[in-house]
């Protein structure tokens, strides 16, 4: 089988995508990658976490290299719902990007005042919940851990974003994961983001401290935890549309998240060392499976549970 | 490589030569597309330890030269200090090497529209994107004078080029073992005095960037600040390499070097501040992260 003969469109809840590859939430509000790819070939654009006032983020360090990954605490820097909805909204629904608009706040007044502005705003074809509240030092930060606050915020979300509009909801979470998917998605969750991303510091060489005591490691060292994850929650919840997320570099990266059951994946780390990553692991992905003979995504989704993919 | 695009572009490039400049290294690296949009200040973000490599970071680099066309192809020159192991492996390529060249990046110095006085002042091996600057306000008809810092006589960089860039050259040392004994902060107050410079277009360390800025804005001169080329990705995604900075509308933001950067209007930094979020920045909330 060619290359061009591979249907790459998948569904994630309605969300229909030309191909399975998104952004991972947090790599800026697509300006900046305009150089390199054009936003509208990715499957969807997945922009950084909005919340309802303007956001500063953090004081530094706020990015520290690791052996296969990057530490980072950023603390959400953003521009506010406001500054998001004139100015950069605009330019992803001008550039035809599937946009999905990822939402993070402290409080369900918060998530529901997100949920129906950012929901109801023309361009933006789903909504993903960040529930990863623990790099931030609200009182809350648990908020994402627990099944039944999880649940809860999801609900709240689900009812102020219209019909037609896929709720996502981005967990974090080991080893309580399934239990957690469970909740969000019995709570109206049409798909699940599962993210490879897990806790982590770093000492500073020169001051013997930590440069960060408390950040997220995402890139190629937590593949596969992302892996192990999306297989954990297909195996459970066979029929809940799962978008996997984690050091995903090339298009076998990204395939390996597909066979173990992800109906999508999203591309972070990798786009601030190749910018293009995204659009490449786009094409990468279309050769790997025309090689193995797979005529599609959805015969890839998964297929590691069962027999292998019939080709 | 992304041809016919503006903006900057990725290109597996190769190394062309790598030689020693004192205690610093010049890297020259055939790099296609680079060159044709480079503009004094901006700066190439290189990935280093190969296709093989663990790290997911770049290196940021500020532009020493380029040319755009020539037996090679368009080529770009960067000057690194070794030390880091990133730059130490970049430092250690043989002559024929691949290396995965990004840029140019960034914002480049603002040039004056009239043939005004300028002094430059260069930190070491940061006096590098300073050569090419001194060549477009030569252009435009500008005077160009330079300061060059170091602690020592090995870590000053270009103090040769600078006779032939510049009108008047001044080499300052903290150790005193060159030219006169001090610091930018020791020097240039004189220095913008004798030459009633317009202009201070700086490059440098934070500390070296601060005086640079106080002692124009003393003088009533401009200054242009290049920040040390941040490593990381060099295109704005990953939000870094923020510093605190005054916008037009006198409200503090967190700024990227890389992109809304390096080059700063040294009055608009916050200078003690950076490392930090300042608790007047817009969209700073004490005590909750949003």
């Amino acid at each position: 089988m060619t290359p061009d003969e591979v249907d790459l469109s998948c569904e994630v809840g309605d969300l229909r995508m030309p191909n399975p590859v998104m952004t991972a939430s947090g790599c800026g509000g697509g300006r900046e990658l305009a150089p390199f790819l054009e936003v509208a070939d990715l499957g969807a654009f997945v922009t950084g976490s909005v919340t309802l006032d303007p956001c500063a983020g953090a004081g530094g360090p706020r990015l520290v290299e690791t052996p296969s990954g990057v530490l980072h605490r950023t603390g959400l820097q953003n521009p506010g719902l406001q500054g998001f909805l004139t100015g950069e909204l605009p330019w992803l629904a001008q550039r035809g990007a599937r946009t999905v608009a990822s939402i993070a706040a402290g409080s369900l007044g918060e998530y529901a005042e997100l949920a129906r502005r950012v929901g109801n705003s023309p361009g933006v074809r789903a909504v993903e919940v960040n529930l990863d509240l623990a790099g931030r030092e609200a009182p809350d930060r648990r908020l994402g851990e627990d099944p039944y606050q999880a649940g809860k915020v999801v609900a709240v979300v689900r009812r102020e974003v219209p019909r037609g509009i896929p709720v996502l909801a981005k967990l974090v979470g080991q080893p309580g994961l399934v239990d957690l998917a469970g909740a969000v998605v019995k709570e109206g969750a049409d798909a699940v983001v599962v993210s490879g991303q897990v806790p982590g510091a770093a000492i500073d060489r020169s001051t013997l401290a930590p440069s960060v005591s408390s950040g997220t490691l995402s890139g190629p060292a937590v593949h596969a935890v992302a892996v192990h994850a999306v297989w954990q929650v297909h195996a459970a919840m066979p029929d809940v549309p799962i978008v996997g997320v984690g050091g995903v570099r090339t298009g076998w990266d990204a395939l390996e998240l597909l066979l173990a059951g992800a109906r999508a994946v999203q591309v972070g780390t990798a786009a601030l060392h190749d910018p293009g990553a995204a659009a490449r692991v786009v094409e990468e992905l279309r050769v790997e499976l025309g090689a193995l003979g797979i005529e599609s995504v959805a015969r890839a989704v998964g297929a590691a549970h069962g027999q292998g993919v019939s080709r | 490589m992304t041809a016919g695009r503006p903006g900057p572009v990725r290109v597996d490039g190769e190394m062309l030569a790598v030689k020693r400049a004192g205690g610093y290294v010049h890297l020259t690296m055939v790099a296609p597309g680079v060159a044709e949009r480079f503009r004094p200040g901006s700066f190439v973000a290189l990935a280093v330890g190969g296709p093989l490599s663990d790290r997911c970071l770049r290196r940021g680099f500020p532009i020493y030269r380029v040319r755009a066309s020539g037996a090679y192809g368009g080529t770009v020159e960067v000057v690194a200090r070794p030390g880091e192991a990133g730059t130490t492996w970049l430092a250690g390529l043989s002559a024929g090497s691949p290396v995965d060249v990004l840029g140019p990046l960034g914002r480049p110095f603002a040039l004056p529209k009239e043939p005004v006085a300028c002094a430059l002042v260069g930190e070491g091996q940061a006096a590098a994107p300073l050569f090419p600057l001194a060549e477009r306000l030569r252009e435009r008809g500008c005077v160009v004078h330079m300061l060059l810092a170091g602690a020592d006589e090995r870590s000053l960089f270009g103090t040769l080029e600078a006779r032939r860039a510049a009108r008047t050259v001044l080499v300052a040392t903290e150790d005193g073992s060159v030219g006169i004994r001090g610091c930018v902060a020791d020097v240039l107050p004189d220095l913008l005095a004798r030459t009633g410079a317009d202009v201070v277009y700086a490059s440098g360390t934070f500390p070296v960037l601060h005086a640079a800025a106080r002692a124009a804005e003393q003088h009533g001169a401009w200054s242009q600040t290049a920040v040390p080329a941040p490593d990381g990705c060099g295109t704005g995604l990953c939000q870094g390499c923020v510093l605190p900075a005054v916008g037009e509308d006198g409200l503090t933001r967190m700024v990227r070097a890389c992109t809304e950067g390096p080059v700063f209007r040294g009055d608009r930094v916050r200078w003690d501040d950076i490392g930090t979020v300042p608790a007047d920045t817009w969209g700073a909330t004490p005590g909750v992260a949003r």
